[in-house]
């Protein structure tokens, strides 16, 4: 997902306390900034929810690639406003990290410098038109399958700004598949494309849920603390099962030759994808991981100037308001 | 050199005339920014109709370890809700 | 010139006009210095390209040959386009991007409050939404202007080599032509040259906020408006916006 291979961390406090903070997450309560909570939760916190944010911003760059390249006046400002979309979203989620005693510039500082990672499918490159169909229909569906849950989370901050998040991006993944419909009845090539853009999307957004984690004790850990509310497998079902009636409506093929609806239990069966590619991306080696970082460092590196230039007119202005009074 | 922006909690009130709520927080050098960055941030969809920011460094806090002595003594007070009074049907709507 | 020709020739001019100022404050889109810039950057592109449509569609209805705004913006030439040099310049850094921007901004806010009052109704309704969208941008940039030019050293230092770089453009916005003209004449738009004196008053301010300079040279290149002779940063824009128009023709998307 956005945030995937999250490691929980392990934590060592006061049996007492740690039995009474989670007899609170038991009881559906909400944890607030100020309250305690075990060291671990936080870190943990920290570590998804960055690498949420994180996902949000890289995910600007694959879709933003298409923005000055829209076909009509009307898909420019659909996708320019869905992607400055994912710019808030990873502002919402910076605001809620930062809850928990880190500054966006420290979250910042780590994704430029490759200590903290972000989703695996914004290595992916967006090749033609169709690309901004199937990011939207297949990647921010399967996103949306984890954050629909995620709304319960809880810790407060975050819970509210997947809130906002859930209610902004519904619809984000409307948007793709209308892409995907126009150009599925459209002319030969861009049928042709459109299939071109599934067979290219299908497996990296099943990856986007990370590896089974059905025996991981980081994920149990997560769920206990309601910070992870699924299985990494079963949002993975849930999405094939909701996608491939879509696709077939499309009149596309879905890349999957063992793809078989399964009665028993009434969802499909359905190829893994190739677990190797994905540990290739996450260590750096996906086909454009090495660009994404780059746009990121360059527009931080060539807005310092600017972010130092505003603040010292603030704190002039400042100095100016006081010697004033 | 630290330059990070300052950080500001937004409160914005929407159309219906309800109080300012609380929305999210952003980053701006002054003020003035921060009400223009929340405008373009925070009402992209038509949600507000006016603005508060308050540098998050400026806004205290009540203390979660106070939460029994701050908000349970109300929940005794059963008498200030309107259903504590059992008023027959005859005397109509109250 | 034919009155309808003169409304036509004007209508690309403003649509022209934020067409491709548009498109370039959308490249910005997920570069941009800090995540609030970001996305107060796409609000205004989304604004223009928002503006464009209303005009280019209504330059169609003028014309009356069945045109479309997305006919207008992605299947005419560098030579139909009517656009302000201005605007087509590239964005260069943040601060030649927001100095671009507060010029022009500070000249449409002027024009469009002439055109709100305009004697064509049609024009007048657009002008008037736009104008909410432009005072508001007009405000941002001139604001961004005022702390990048009194930051650091760094940042004036930019800020001054923007105005340098940009100020020869300015000139054109101002330069009444036939087609300006003959609409002041009939009560439609406003009279140009009469904008500048508040432009001035506006941009003195500013630059004096800003502790930038206003620089001597009294230079104006032309040729956007009138098409004839645009510079040569527009062709490559219209390769990346008309791409798939061009590569696909007849698709419907």
């Amino acid at each position: 997902m956005y945030a995937q291979m999250v490691t929980s961390e392990a934590t060592q406090e006061d049996p007492q306390k740690l039995a009474a903070f989670q007899a609170r997450i038991d009881a559906g309560e909400k944890i607030e900034p100020k309250d305690w909570m075990p060291e671990g939760y936080r870190k943990t916190l920290i570590r998804q929810i960055g690498q949420h944010a994180h996902s949000e911003i890289v995910g600007q760059l694959p879709e933003g690639n298409w923005i000055t390249r829209a076909p009509t006046l009307e898909r420019k400002a659909i996708l320019l406003a869905k992607v400055q979309d994912e710019a808030g979203h990873g502002l919402y989620l910076y605001g809620a990290a930062e809850t928990l005693g880190v500054s966006r510039d420290e979250l910042t500082e780590m994704l430029l410098d490759g200590r903290m990672k972000y989703s695996s499918i914004f290595n992916y490159p967006t090749l033609t038109w169709a690309d901004m169909g199937a990011v939207g229909w297949l990647v921010d569906g399967a996103a949306i399958m984890n954050q629909v849950p995620l709304q319960r989370t809880s810790y407060g901050p975050y819970s509210r700004a997947m809130i906002r998040i859930c209610k902004e991006e519904s619809f984000h993944q409307r948007q793709g598949y209308h892409i995907m419909m126009k150009m599925a009845q459209g002319t030969p090539a861009q049928k042709k494309m459109a299939q071109d853009a599934l067979n290219r999307f299908w497996y990296p957004s099943l990856m986007m849920f990370g590896p089974s984690d059905k025996d991981s004790v980081h994920s149990a850990q997560s769920m206990k603390w309601k910070i992870k509310m699924n299985t990494n497998d079963e949002l993975r079902q849930k999405f094939v099962d909701q996608t491939v009636p879509q696709a077939e409506y499309l009149g596309l093929t879905v890349p999957d030759e063992t793809l078989r609806w399964n009665e028993e239990k009434g969802g499909y069966d359905f190829a893994e994808p190739d677990w190797s590619e994905f540990f290739d991306v996450i260590k750096g080696n996906g086909p454009c991981n090495t660009e994404r970082l780059a746009a990121r460092n360059k527009a931080w590196d060539d807005g310092a100037w600017v972010r130092e230039g505003l603040i010292a007119h603030a704190e002039k202005r400042r100095a100016a308001k006081l010697a004033a009074e | 050199m630290k330059t990070e922006w300052p950080l500001w909690e937004v409160f914005i009130r929407g159309q219906h005339g309800l109080n300012h709520r609380h929305v999210g927080s952003l980053h701006a050098p002054d003020a003035e920014m921060a009400i223009k960055n929340a405008r373009d941030v925070y009402t992209r969809r038509n949600e507000g109709v006016s603005i508060w920011v308050v540098e998050a460094a400026h806004i205290s806090a009540s203390s979660p370890s106070d939460k029994g002595p701050l908000y349970e003594p109300s929940e005794s007070k059963v008498y200030r809700h309107p259903t504590f009074f059992d008023i027959p049907d005859e005397a109509g709507h109250m | 010139m034919t009155d309808r020709d003169a409304l036509f020739e004007y209508l690309l001019r403003l649509g022209d006009n934020t067409l491709v100022l548009g498109h370039r404050v959308s490249e910005w889109c997920g570069h941009a210095p800090v995540l609030e810039e970001d996305i107060a950057l796409a609000n205004t592109a989304l604004d223009l390209i928002g503006q464009t449509q209303m005009w280019l569609g209504l330059a169609g209805d003028v014309e009356g040959e069945g045109r479309s705004a997305d006919d207008f913006a992605m299947l005419r030439d560098v030579w139909d386009f009517r656009n302000l040099l201005l605007v087509e310049q590239p964005n260069g850094d943040f601060g030649q991007t927001m100095m671009r921007q507060c010029l022009f901004d500070a000249f449409h806010f002027d024009l469009l409050s002439g055109l709100a009052g305009s004697t064509d109704d049609r024009i007048a309704a657009i002008a008037a939404k736009a104008l909410k969208e432009v005072t508001y941008h007009v405000d941002r940039s001139s604001e961004t202007v005022i702390g990048l030019g009194d930051g650091t050293e760094e940042s004036h230092r930019r800020m001054q080599a923007a105005l340098d770089l940009l100020w020869p453009y300015v000139g054109e916005m101002f330069m009444p032509d036939a087609v300006d003209t003959a609409l002041h004449e009939a009560g439609i738009a406003p009279d140009l040259p009469a904008l500048r004196a508040s432009f001035d008053t506006r941009i003195d301010e500013i630059l004096r906020q800003a502790t930038l300079v206003r620089p001597d040279n009294a230079y104006a290149h032309s040729g956007g408006k009138t098409g004839v002779r645009h510079s040569e940063h527009l062709g490559h824009l219209l390769t990346q916006m008309q791409w798939l128009q061009r590569a696909y023709p007849g698709a419907a998307w």
